[in-house]
């Protein structure tokens, strides 16, 4: 049976107008955050979405969740467009997609309770009105994130980053929702609480069934988390494969660059693989370059064809869906990419 | 003064260090550490006994006559003035002496805390309610209605306002008042010409911090769970709005017990019957010569109110700003 999709994002585009003028504001260009991606999403599956800070991970979030409202493009939840939904018809709606912020300082309100903001859900909604039992339901979700539940009537600044992570991941699963989206739940986090963190996560997909778009910059954190990735440049998807594929054999070089820069634990293997380091800084998304937008900082650019012929997304060789006119090679991958096999 | 009002809205620094074991530090409540420093700060604590004492004397005016045994403050007597006039300066039965009408200067002290505090308080609180209402819709939802209030605010901002106050001072006076009877002459005149005035500093200072609250995460998610505005703006935004909304509120007290000392000096503030500090020192300048206590008691009063209340505006502010406790 073929896994059924229970997001499909088509040909989504958010522009954020560049406006100039004090009194009187026109706009005079936009920030092509994100400019035409499509992909799929099926039950039960993780999909990690990554690239380098500004390639528009965020708005792509922002979007599934309509913080924000897309330029163009459709976004599917089982069938039904979000995209242009008013914010009265997605209120039902919001009780299945939650989101869990990157920065666990400022996800909080501090002026409230732990208990508050967890059920904050509920009062929205209009569930379990009953007091008492609404401080049970809290309660009980303190105690599924690992969170001590006599800490209800504390503020978020007695809690340290990690249990102030706990704390958002509680108030996103409050309503049992089918999707959550987790904009760099770690990037954060110190390194040892990270993986606490995301093994939590994991345990909640497990228990609860969640659909989980995980968002992070590199790949080193996404490796154990996600089935399928994605990875975005300067608004665009490059390359899209299953976990095991895109470390085993990226054909994007992009995915290749940020693969050279995840940490392996054997040294020797590491010394062998000749690295690729990204040069030069991500182009502005104001004004992205031609074509393929990468070909600037590729390392194996051809002018002529990757800077007029835009790439299309298309399957190449070992099932990864690629944006790119020369892919690489097996050799090129066993030379450069450390996760590769040997 | 007006850089750290606008670090108010931050939160204090986590209690814990990072570790994700169960914090063990005691949990304090931010009201609770602002407690604690507010209690080391002696000058703050003299300021705020006086502030207290102020506010009773007000409030017990009618009583502490009684005890003194002064008459009350605007019964005149012809027998306390001399031949040609002059008032008696303090003695026994009228300890800060009387005035040219012969009224006791006590009394009309104790009377005037009165009028001081409340014309004070209530514009000071119509101030706060017109201010942050202005700067909640202007900072929540900018765009037009953003624009449209900060013009209003520049507008407002450029009005010559002792100019307005003698305009509105003088179109108000009489018996009617004006706008249907809304503004009533005297004290009615100054508290809307306070409030007129005064709402744009408030309205600014709200806003600035709402453009930067409703950017944070934690909006976003009170959003993405599907809270109506309203609720964001009460539940989510302004609770972290009330430190600096009361330390400017202590700031704008003193400034409108200035206000209206000044505007009864003027002559558009309290009606002459009134025992108003303002009214007091500007009756008291044609004869200052003669009757030094005429005008120094009710200065003095003025002075020490308007300091108290200065000092435990600071005081406040400072505890409410630093993050580490001492
Ligand atoms: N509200 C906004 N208005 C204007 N430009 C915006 C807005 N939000 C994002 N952008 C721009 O859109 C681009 C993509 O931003 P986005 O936050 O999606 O990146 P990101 O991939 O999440 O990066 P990071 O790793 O830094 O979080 C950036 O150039 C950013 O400056
Ligand atoms: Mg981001």
């Amino acid at each position: 049976m073929a896994p059924e999709p229970i997001i499909q994002v088509k040909d989504l585009v958010k522009h954020f107008p560049i406006k100039s003028g004090v009194i009187i504001s026109r706009q005079v260009g936009a920030v092509r955050a994100v400019d035409g991606v499509s992909f799929d999403v099926n039950a039960g599956e993780t999909l990690g979405i990554v690239g380098e800070s500004g390639c528009g991970k965020s708005t792509t979030a922002r979007l599934i969740t309509r913080l924000l409202e897309p330029t163009s493009g459709s976004i599917l939840y089982e069938g039904q467009d979000i995209a242009g939904m008013s914010r009265k018809q997605l209120k039902p709606l919001r009780r299945d997609m939650q989101m869990i912020f990157q920065d666990p300082y400022s996800s909080l309100n501090p002026r409230k309770t732990v208990g508050s903001i967890i059920a904050e859900p509920f009062v929205v909604h209009g569930i379990e009105p009953d007091d008492g039992q609404r401080k049970k339901r809290v309660q009980e979700l303190m105690d599924q994130v690992g969170l001590n539940p006599e800490h209800y009537n504390r503020l978020p600044h007695e809690f340290s980053g990690g249990q102030r992570q706990r704390i958002g991941v509680a108030r996103a699963i409050a309503l049992k929702p089918k999707v959550v989206v987790a904009d760099e739940p770690v990037s954060a986090l110190d390194v040892s609480i990270q993986a606490q963190i995301l093994n939590l996560l994991r345990e909640l997909q497990h228990d609860l069934g969640l659909t989980i778009i995980f968002i992070a910059h590199d790949l080193s954190v996404v490796r154990h988390m996600c089935d399928r990735i994605a990875v975005m440049y300067l608004g665009k998807i490059v390359e899209l494969a299953g976990a095991d594929e895109l470390y085993a054999h990226p054909r994007h070089p992009y995915t290749g660059a940020l693969l050279s820069a995840v940490p392996v634990p054997d040294p020797v293997l590491a010394a062998a693989k000749k690295r690729q380091i990204l040069g030069g800084d991500v182009p502005s998304p104001a004004n992205p370059p031609s074509a393929c937008r990468f070909h600037t900082r590729c390392p194996k650019v051809v002018l002529g064809t990757c800077d007029v012929d835009p790439p299309a997304l298309e399957v190449k060789e070992g099932g990864n869906v690629a944006a790119c006119h020369f892919p690489l090679t097996d050799s090129e991958i066993a030379l450069q990419v450390p996760t590769a096999a040997a | 003064m007006s850089t750290p009002i606008l670090d108010l809205a931050r939160e204090p620094e986590p209690a814990g260090h990072e570790a994700d074991g169960p914090t063990t530090i005691a949990a304090r409540s931010p009201l609770e550490l602002f407690w604690r420093r507010l209690r080391g700060d002696k000058i703050a604590l003299t300021a705020l006994t006086i502030v207290v004492f102020v506010v009773l004397v007000a409030i017990l005016a009618p009583l502490i006559i009684k005890i003194v045994g002064t008459p009350k403050p605007n019964i005149t007597n012809s027998d306390l003035t001399d031949d040609f006039g002059q008032p008696l300066g303090p003695t026994a039965s009228h300890p800060f002496g009387v005035d040219q009408l012969g009224r006791d200067v006590f009394s009309r002290v104790v009377y005037g805390a009165r009028v001081s505090l409340i014309t004070a308080f209530a514009a000071t609180t119509l101030t706060v309610l017109i201010g942050v209402s202005i700067g909640l819709i202007a900072g929540y939802y900018r765009g037009w209605a953003d624009s449209l209030l900060t013009r209003t605010m520049d507008l407002v901002l450029a009005f010559p306002v002792l100019v307005l106050a003698v305009g509105v001072g003088v179109a108000c006076s009489g018996a009617d008042g004006c706008l249907n009877g809304l503004i009533q002459p005297g004290l009615g005149v100054v508290i809307f010409v306070i409030t007129l005035t005064s709402w744009p500093y408030m309205a600014r200072i709200v806003r600035g911090q709402v453009l930067s609250l409703r950017e944070r995460e934690f909006v976003d998610a009170a959003r993405s769970l599907g809270a109506s505005d309203t609720r964001i703006i009460f539940r989510e935004i302004l609770p972290n709005l009330v430190a600096p909304i009361i330390v400017y509120a202590t700031v704008l007290i003193p400034q409108n017990i200035l206000y209206e000392a000044a505007l009864s000096f003027l002559g558009v503030g309290a009606d002459p019957d009134t025992a108003s500090w303002g009214q007091m020192i500007s009756d008291a300048t044609t004869i200052f010569r003669d009757a030094w206590w005429y005008m120094t008691f009710p200065g003095l009063a003025l002075l020490i109110t308007v300091l108290a209340f200065n000092l435990v505006g600071d005081g406040l502010q400072d505890a409410l700003n630093s993050r580490t406790a001492k």
